[in-house]
């Protein structure tokens, strides 16, 4: 409902927008000649024609505008589909699908197979010719035994009234099949269907399946049709065409077969005799009828095909139009999407599981996404406050007494504070998967600039700075730092730690090299002035080299941002129990789209909230960049 | 006595290729405190160089300069320095880069401040206190950096090109400027330029140098330094002898030039 009005809307959006877009043009007194940059001014109406092309492409695309517009079309083209596939077998005994009847072809092949071997043992020099002779034997015999299926005088009277009959069930299934009254169910049959439906679920319910009982009439016959034509089919390949000429035939070869077999040793002799074994028992399987024995069953096939195909009325076009790249009868009886549908969610469900997910009850696998925990002081200070605080205060802990009970006293109170056991008020603290990867990529980025900022500073100032570090600094940065993840994560836990340090790793280098250049590009006169107006080396650093080289600082932060980003994402899918890569690597394995594509979006959207706010502070510290 | 005093200074670079440059040979001259000598030259006659040792930057490979009895072997507050872009701190405001020598010295704020207002109203920049350097023109960025320099009281100013980069009509007024700091400091100063009109114009002294290897070529006292002072610049350039003295002196460089490049030809 939402999403038909939603692709009308964005319709007309589209549609008023290229108008008004035009329009613009023809009035628009414009001197501006192509390559005047002015020319690209403006043009929100644009951007509304881009994002409405967009949504209008993944509604599209999601197969939404069907699930909206025909919320029964999917259910129905599922029951297509298992018409299709009980007939596909039928069809495929004659000249329908493929080109020749299955009979012919079949002939046609193990003929050439018999001719290929005969060729294939004379010409073998490791025979004995005795053996050659036997087998040689074996396959004329096989060869003549053909004719014992294809001729019409063989043929015994109850296949020919099987055929028959299956014939006249065919015909009566295409009479009735267009009929209101179809199918005919009993009240039970009926109370089944009912009650089945009532515990189906809808379309998109689950994910990329698609309900498989028929919820519509005319999903009813096609299913009901289904039915009929498996059980016809079953009965139709369960008819053997084996009649006594050739029982007597193959039984004769078979014999031959067996006394051949009778304690041979392994060797080609073996595998030869299995070969032909293998050659007689497919045409004993081989559903091969003499010529014309089957007409009027092929016709009747024909002519039911035609009445299903009339009964699929507007579904077809449906098909075709609104399940674009794809569609739901090629997943056959299965019922589930098999095209774009099946990887790309469609965006209603993808907005209400993201709705879903941000309720902080549900979450992901239980931990919100984002959210706020009551989380005491005291666990704070514990936290942050290390424990040996405690050992080197003055006095022994206190030991008990005869009682049974502890005197606290001093140094035992000091160990409960450091250790965070004591009362406090308590005060919110965020949580969630997107926070935990947040904090991961500030922290490891915060510990790379405290540590990258200052070495580089140093290594751009001082010769023996940077022929000391540069070594170990080349040597593991230009590894990329995924491939750095195993090793930290066995040396410092999956946990927080190991990414941490990951991401640490990532930052310091670039925070290094930025640092550097930012130090050794200092221009000399102004260190030169520097040092006339009296500064001290540490002042120097500190008010000339360190000011200066800001601007390579914080683009080096930028650039270290991004690649933190990407490194922790890659980094939460390897190992982990939160955060946004994490969430993403579960949703893989259960195949949630919905949840994948949520996960690709929030990953977007918050990269791009970390490069804005950095844009923004750099434009606010550093104004003189590019100026001075 | 805080004269300043060059004895022999020899200059040797070593070029990329490894040959030797001699950027000074033997240069040996007196300046006495409170005198304003100008230096003229070609390009690459060693000029800056000269100051560069003399501020305490290099070290020269033989000889010495003195400032007041005291070999220079470092930069120091007493020698104050202006550069020809003029190596603003554009991460400060004007008053921050005026105060920077104070600050550095960790002297009171508040005397500090008191005094970068007097600066700024002695080289005409009052209320840009606050700006940021990077939004100042050049002449005003100028001034900033002779204020800088100066708030220190430095014994010898060293100025590199200072005006070098500036349009005519501001350069003209810096010229006063700097004539009038001259007067009213009485410091010791040593200006480089390319324009022979302002080594005329500003030097009680000038110096004609000459290239490879770099030397005092020709030594000028001039009265129109003080009469600068009292007059109208424009007047003194228009004087007869003035006239004459930047022909003759041109004419010099300009043969010298013509030397250089033959020799590179
Ligand atoms: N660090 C250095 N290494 C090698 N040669 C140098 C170095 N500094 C200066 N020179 C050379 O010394 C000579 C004098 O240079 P200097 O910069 O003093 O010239 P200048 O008179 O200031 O020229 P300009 O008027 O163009 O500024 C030049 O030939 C220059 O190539
Ligand atoms: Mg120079």
């Amino acid at each position: 409902m939402i999403t038909g009005f939603i692709t009308f809307f964005t319709i007309f959006a589209v549609v008023g927008a290229i108008l008004y877009g035009r329009k613009l043009i023809k009035t628009e007194k414009s001197d501006a000649v192509f390559g005047n940059p002015e020319r690209a001014k403006g043009g929100i109406h644009w951007v509304v024609v881009g994002s409405s092309f967009l949504l209008l492409s993944w509604l599209y695309y999601s197969w939404d505008i069907a699930k909206s517009f025909y919320p029964k079309s999917a259910n129905e083209l599922c029951q297509v589909a298992k018409v299709n596939e009980s007939l596909l077998s039928l069809k495929y005994l004659f000249p329908i699908v493929e080109r020749q009847h299955k009979s012919t072809a079949i002939i046609k092949r193990e003929n050439i197979n018999i001719e290929d071997k005969i060729i294939l043992i004379q010409n073998d020099p490791d025979l004995k010719d005795q053996d050659k002779e036997i087998f040689t034997n074996i396959l004329r015999d096989t060869k003549l035994m053909i004719p014992s299926l294809t001729d019409e005088r063989y043929l015994e009277d109850n296949i020919k009234n099987t055929i028959n009959e299956l014939t006249i069930r065919l015909n009566q299934l295409t009479t009735d099949f267009p009929k209101d009254s179809y199918p005919k169910f009993t009240t039970e049959e009926e109370d089944e269907i009912n009650e089945g439906l009532k515990k189906q679920l809808g379309w998109g319910a689950t994910g990329m399946e698609v309900p498989p009982l028929p919820e519509s009439k005319r999903g009813l016959k096609f299913h009901a049709a289904a039915a009929e034509l498996n059980s016809i089919s079953d009965e139709f390949f369960e008819m053997r065409n084996h009649n006594p000429e050739y029982l007597r035939q193959s039984e004769a070869i078979f014999g031959e077969i067996k006394e051949y077999m009778d304690g041979l040793d392994d060797g080609r002799e073996l595998d030869y005799i299995k070969d032909i074994k293998k050659l007689v028992r497919r045409i004993e399987y081989a559903s091969i009828f003499p010529p014309k024995t089957l007409d009027e069953l092929e016709n009747a096939i024909r002519a039911f095909d035609k009445v299903q195909n009339n009964e699929q009325g507007n579904l077809r076009t449906i098909d075709i139009l609104l399940f674009p790249a794809g569609t739901i009868v090629a997943s056959g009886p299965q019922c589930s999407e098999a095209g774009p549908g099946r990887w790309l969610p469609k965006p209603s469900d993808t907005f209400r599981i993201f709705g879903e997910m941000l309720k902080p009850s549900v979450g992901y696998k239980m931990i919100p996404m984002l959210w706020y925990e009551m989380m005491g002081v005291n666990r704070i200070v514990g936290f942050v406050l290390p424990d040996w605080i405690a050992d080197i205060m003055p006095g022994k802990y206190p030991v008990h007494n005869q009682d049974g009970t502890v005197d606290p006293n001093f140094k035992s109170r000091m160990l409960d504070i450091v250790t965070g056991e004591f009362e406090a008020f308590k005060i919110p603290v965020p949580t969630g998967h997107i926070w935990d990867s947040f904090l991961r990529v500030f922290l490891g980025l915060s510990l790379g600039i405290i540590f990258g900022v200052p070495l580089g500073l140093f290594m751009g100032l001082n010769r023996f700075a940077k022929g000391f570090f540069d070594p170990m600094v080349e040597l593991y940065r230009p590894v990329p730092p995924l491939a750095w993840a195993p090793l930290v994560i066995t040396v410092f836990g999956i946990d927080n730690v190991g990414k941490v340090f990951l991401l640490f790793m990532v930052s310091f280098s670039i925070m290094i090299i930025s640092a550097r250049a930012g130090a050794s590009g200092t221009q000399l006169s102004k260190i030169h002035a520097a040092h006339s107006l009296g500064a001290s080396r540490w002042q120097i650093i500190r008010e000339v080299i360190f000011p200066n080289s800001l601007p390579e600082i914080l683009t080096g932060i930028r650039v270290a941002v991004g690649m933190c980003w990407g490194t922790l994402v890659a980094a939460e899918f390897l190992a982990g129990t939160t955060g946004i890569g994490f969430v993403e690597n579960v949703a893989r394995k259960y195949m949630q789209y919905e949840v994948i594509w949520i996960t690709i979006f929030v990953m977007g959207m918050l990269g791009l909230l970390f490069d804005i706010t950095i844009r923004k502070i750099i434009d606010k510290t550093i104004p003189w960049r590019g100026k001075g | 006595m805080s004269d300043l005093v060059s004895q022999k200074v020899n200059m040797i670079f070593k070029s990329l290729k490894g040959e030797d440059v001699h950027a000074l040979k033997d240069i040996t001259f007196t300046l006495k405190k409170g005198e304003l000598l100008t230096v003229l030259g070609p390009s690459g006659c060693g000029k800056t160089t000269l100051l560069n040792i003399a501020a305490g930057f290099l070290r020269p490979t033989s000889g010495s300069i003195n400032l007041g009895g005291k070999e220079i072997n470092g930069p120091g507050v007493e020698r104050g320095m202006v550069f020809q872009q003029g190596a603003l701190f554009e991460w400060l405001t004007v008053n921050e880069n005026v105060n920077f020598g104070l600050r550095m010295k960790k002297e009171d704020p508040i005397k500090t401040a008191k005094k970068v207002e007097e600066w700024l109203d002695i080289v005409g920049l009052k209320g840009f206190g606050n700006t940021p350097t990077y939004q100042l023109s050049g002449g005003m960025q100028q001034r900033v950096a002779l204020a800088r320099c100066l708030i220190n009281d430095p014994d010898l100013i060293l100025m590199d090109e200072p005006l070098g980069a500036l349009d005519a009509l501001t350069r003209e007024k810096m010229q006063s400027l700097v004539l009038k700091i001259w007067k009213e400091t009485g410091k010791t100063i040593i200006l480089i330029t390319h324009s022979v009109e302002e080594a005329l114009l500003l030097g009680e002294r000038v110096y004609v140098m000459a290239p490879r290897p770099g030397r005092i070529h020709k030594e000028y006292k001039l009265p129109f330094a003080s009469r600068g002072l009292k007059g109208d610049l424009r007047e003194i350039k228009n004087d007869k002898e003035f006239v004459s003295k930047r022909e003759e002196i041109l004419t010099m460089i300009w043969d010298m030039e013509e030397e250089i490049m033959g020799k590179e030809i």
